[in-house]
């Protein structure tokens, strides 16, 4: 095995592993909150990309489209909460199914209507003769993994460090005793869908670049976010990102040595599959001791 | 002195069952009251009924003169009411000094750090357990982290259901005496919920009796407590 | 959930029950003398639509069967529709199959497949099993497209069809001949599912969705049961995959993408979920309403679509099923009102 080509795997692997990272930890967010599963996430987050594409297409700086895109993708997601999400809080799960597909073919369709399913092209704000480029990894990708650990570490800082934060956290784990000291657990819950959204967001513009921009682009990426979400543990917004860096890392490992790049969706189905079967609770799926 | 809290003719049920019918009940401002009564005899449901959780209600709830019935349980809080549920309600993967915090979530003055010494003053053993998942406490760590939460909240007036479950006979002692404390220095109202009629009568002042929904006897401990029918009616002595 | 159709003992033969048989039945044969006479009646575009929508019920009788019934949410049944496509194109084209002989064979393939995806899965509730089965949704076009398999599925090229079925094509037109070979099997196939739902194997499934636990204690093997609920699901799904690829006249990888298994989830709640006759509703509201969502909006049947699903859920969660029970109930009190004043 060459090991020049296994480091360029690996570093390949983390690349696409930050976008399933931010994806992944997008799921566990709304799952924590609501124990639901965003099978809508990913064309949430293609969403956001085309606002972007919209913003850069009408002479908006790219870093001015992509502060600009946050917003707004977190106005879209709290808006989706609060009108749609919150009448089905306590549907079953099937029907709460139902709503998320609907939600999918939704954005898929509003999207495919307005800007046609031809791929277009998305820019990168890093310049691909930066100097931080390498061999092994061009500067966009490069970019990629540093906006990725930067936006984790915010968000990581939120809601470690502030008040919200804490309410939020508090509000996922205990929507009662949340309301007892005097919480708006409904805001909350419309808040998370909000930061979900923005998560969802990041992913599908450092995406787009590498992807190429097309209504269907988030559809494998979505699903090795469900990998990498259910690797992490499934309510554990540690282990989420950390399992999409895994599984982008073995994504590549496992499609240039074993199963070959034409299966490497189906390692995906197979993860999700092999833990849901043997580790529900996932790598590092948190159990809450509790003395009676 | 001014009721901080009172219920009229309080009517409450879970969808179509009927639980309460025509409560009446009042606390005094700075006064500590008793709600005692067997199982199922409606004493959670009044504590829910006051805070709007999860229970249909009819009839007067007035916190402070103001009619509170029908809020939402967050603005009802944000009055100055607290509430320790049934099971103590820790967030239990949340660490100590997290479950404070959350308790003085509503302030905005600056005095909340102060008041975390003045809580370690009362439970001392907080302060050494500050950084550890709550969920970790034994059941009396718990107890003492629910009240302490309650604390940092600044609360008029305090509800407690059922603050001795499940604790060792000298831990809740322990707790009520604190509870006597926190009413005097603290000029916390409060209300408590039990069914360990025996310490919570040594404890109050007033005392309400509640059987299959109604209150069928009230007035001072003491009264209470000498009242010979009712003792072994209620008070199993 | 809407509770199910299935009694849980004998209906008594009140004067109610029976009118309402007799009701049934007259239209029952109602329906069948439309589905005979109209493809004589429209042209062949329409009639390869009807054939599709017939295509669609057998599929969602199969969908209905494991989510309705056993209370498996799955994502993922486009992917025995796929398979009993590609089936029934390699025995028809490799093998020499005549058309009509492909669907028991699908159906005995599709059911061995079902029933080993459905042991493990019977071990996964609710929202996992939905996530498992929308992963093989996704992955399904992938594996179609596999190198290794090209020989057999045409890889990205797919695989013709032979569709000039009619023996008296003057007559009846192929179109018509396909049709009436697809009424055949369906109606085969929901006798089947018929009697399998009011018996014993009806009211275990219903005690399985309800109460698996409560279930498993009265004696029903609880995985059994759901794996071979799956089995039973992927063979009507797989055989409808078939009977779908002699109208389509050809497949390929691209026509299995995710949107299929969206499709017969959809049918299935539109309809409700756990009703036989609602089947038919859901199939003809996939078939259709995608056009018609067309022709309201020009460029935007999608998103349309995915308003419809969402006000759909609000407004009637128990399907077309659930709104007829509501309806039949509502007046069940108004005239049971007028008789007692």
């Amino acid at each position: 095995m060459n090991m020049q080509a296994l480091l360029h795997q690996i570093l390949s692997g983390l690349v696409n592993g930050s976008m399933y990272a931010s994806v992944a930890l997008a799921l566990v967010m709304i799952f924590k909150a609501t124990h639901q599963v965003n099978f809508a996430q990913g064309e949430l987050a293609m969403f956001s990309t085309y606002v972007a594409f919209t913003l850069i297409e009408v002479g908006v700086p790219y870093w001015a489209a992509f502060v600009l895109t946050l917003g707004v993708s977190f106005a879209v997601g709290v808006a989706i909460e609060r009108f749609i999400m919150r009448r089905f809080r306590n549907a079953s799960p099937l029907t709460a199914v139902i709503v998320f597909i609907g939600l999918l073919v939704l954005l898929n369709g509003l999207v495919g209507w307005i800007y046609t399913y031809t791929p277009q092209k998305f820019p990168s704000p890093f310049d691909p003769s930066a100097w931080y480029g390498t061999i092994y990894m061009s500067p966009h990708e490069v970019g990629m993994i540093a906006v990725t650990l930067v936006v984790l570490a915010i968000v990581f800082a939120f809601f470690r460090f502030t008040k919200l934060g804490l309410a939020m956290r508090a509000a996922a784990e205990n929507p009662q005793s949340s309301r007892l000291v005097g919480i708006r657990v409904d805001w909350m819950l419309a808040l998370g869908w909000g930061l979900a959204s923005v998560l969802g967001a990041v992913a599908g513009m450092m995406a787009a670049h590498k992807l190429t921009l097309e209504p269907n682009m988030m559809s494998s990426v979505i699903l090795y976010g469900f990998a990498a979400a259910l690797l992490g543990g499934i309510d554990n917004p540690w282990g989420a990102p950390i399992g999409g860096f895994v599984v982008g890392v073995l994504e590549n490992i496992a499609g240039a040595y074993l199963v070959g790049t034409q299966l490497k969706l189906a390692l995906a189905l197979f993860v999700i599959i092999a833990v849901l079967l043997f580790r529900p609770s996932g790598l590092f799926g948190r159990t809450v001791v509790v003395r009676v | 002195m001014t009721a901080i809290l009172e219920l009229r003719g309080v009517d409450a049920a879970y969808g179509a069952t009927e639980v309460l019918r025509g409560v009446a009940l009042e606390v005094a401002e700075g006064g500590m009251v008793a709600l005692l009564g067997a199982n199922g005899a409606g004493k959670t449901t009044t504590l829910r009924a006051i805070c709007n959780m999860g229970v249909r209600v009819r009839g007067e709830i007035r916190f402070a003169g103001q009619r509170i019935d029908g809020q939402p349980t967050e603005a009802i809080v944000r009055l100055g009411i607290g509430h320790i549920p049934e099971g103590r309600g820790t967030f239990l993967s949340l660490s100590v000094e997290e479950n404070l915090r959350l308790g003085a979530y509503l302030r905005r003055d600056r005095g909340v750090s102060a008041d975390l010494s003045r809580v370690f003053g009362y439970f001392p053993m907080l302060r050494d357990r500050l950084h550890q998942q709550a969920g970790t406490l034994s059941g009396g760590e718990q107890q003492m982290l629910a009240i302490a939460r309650a604390l940092m909240s600044r609360s008029r007036l305090l509800l407690l259901d059922e603050p001795s479950f499940g604790l060792a006979p000298i831990l809740v002692q322990e707790i009520f005496r604190i509870l006597g404390v926190i009413n005097r220095e603290e000029r916390m109202s409060i209300l408590l919920v039990e069914q360990n009629a025996r310490l919570a009568l040594d404890l109050v002042g007033q005392v309400f009796l509640l059987e299959t929904g109604r209150v069928v006897a009230s007035g001072p401990s003491q009264q209470i407590a000498a009242d010979e029918s009712v003792r072994r009616a209620y008070l199993g002595q | 959930m809407a509770s199910a159709e299935v009694p849980m003992a004998a209906p008594a033969a009140t004067a109610g029950s029976t009118r309402r048989v007799g009701r049934a039945s007259r239209g029952l044969a109602a329906l069948f003398v439309v589905a005979i006479v109209l493809p004589f009646l429209v042209s062949d575009y329409y009639v390869a639509k009807l054939t599709q929508v017939v295509v669609y019920a057998i599929a969602l009788v199969g969908l209905n069967l494991l989510t309705g019934f056993s209370g498996q949410i799955s994502l993922g049944n486009g992917a025995f529709y796929a398979l009993g496509a590609y089936a029934s194109a390699i025995l028809m084209s490799k093998v020499g199959l005549p058309y009509w002989a492909t669907p028991p064979l699908v159906g005995a393939i599709c059911f061995i497949v079902g029933y080993l995806f459905g042991r493990p899965a019977a071990r996964l509730e609710g929202i996992y099993l939905a996530l498992a089965t929308f992963a093989l949704a996704i992955t399904t076009p992938q594996i179609l497209k596999l190198d290794a398999l090209a020989p057999w599925t045409g890889g990205n090229q797919g695989v013709q069809i032979v569709r000039r079925v009619s023996p008296i094509p003057d007559q009846i037109s192929h179109d018509q001949w396909r049709y009436f070979f697809c009424l055949v099997v369906a109606t085969a196939m929901f006798v089947i599912a018929w009697n399998l739902v009011r018996g014993r194997t009806g009211r275990a499934l219903v005690a399985l969705r309800d109460h698996s636990i409560g279930a498993g204690t009265m004696g029903i093997s609880v995985a059994s049961y759901k794996a071979v609920t799956f089995g039973v699901s992927a063979m009507y799904t797989g055989i409808a995959g078939a009977l779908g690829a002699l109208v389509a006249g050809f497949i390929s990888p691209d026509s299995f993408e995710i949107f299929v298994s969206i499709q017969l989830l959809v049918g299935g709640v539109v309809g409700g979920i756990d009703s036989l006759p609602g089947t038919l509703f859901g199939a003809m509201f996939i078939e259709f309403v995608p056009d018609l969502a067309g022709k309201l909006s020009k460029a935007a049947p999608f998103a349309l679509y995915g308003v419809l699903l969402i006000v759909c859920m609000v407004v009637m969660p128990g399907g077309a099923a659930g709104l007829v029970r509501s309806a039949r109930a509502w007046h069940a009190r108004r005239s049971l009102h007028r008789t007692r004043s």
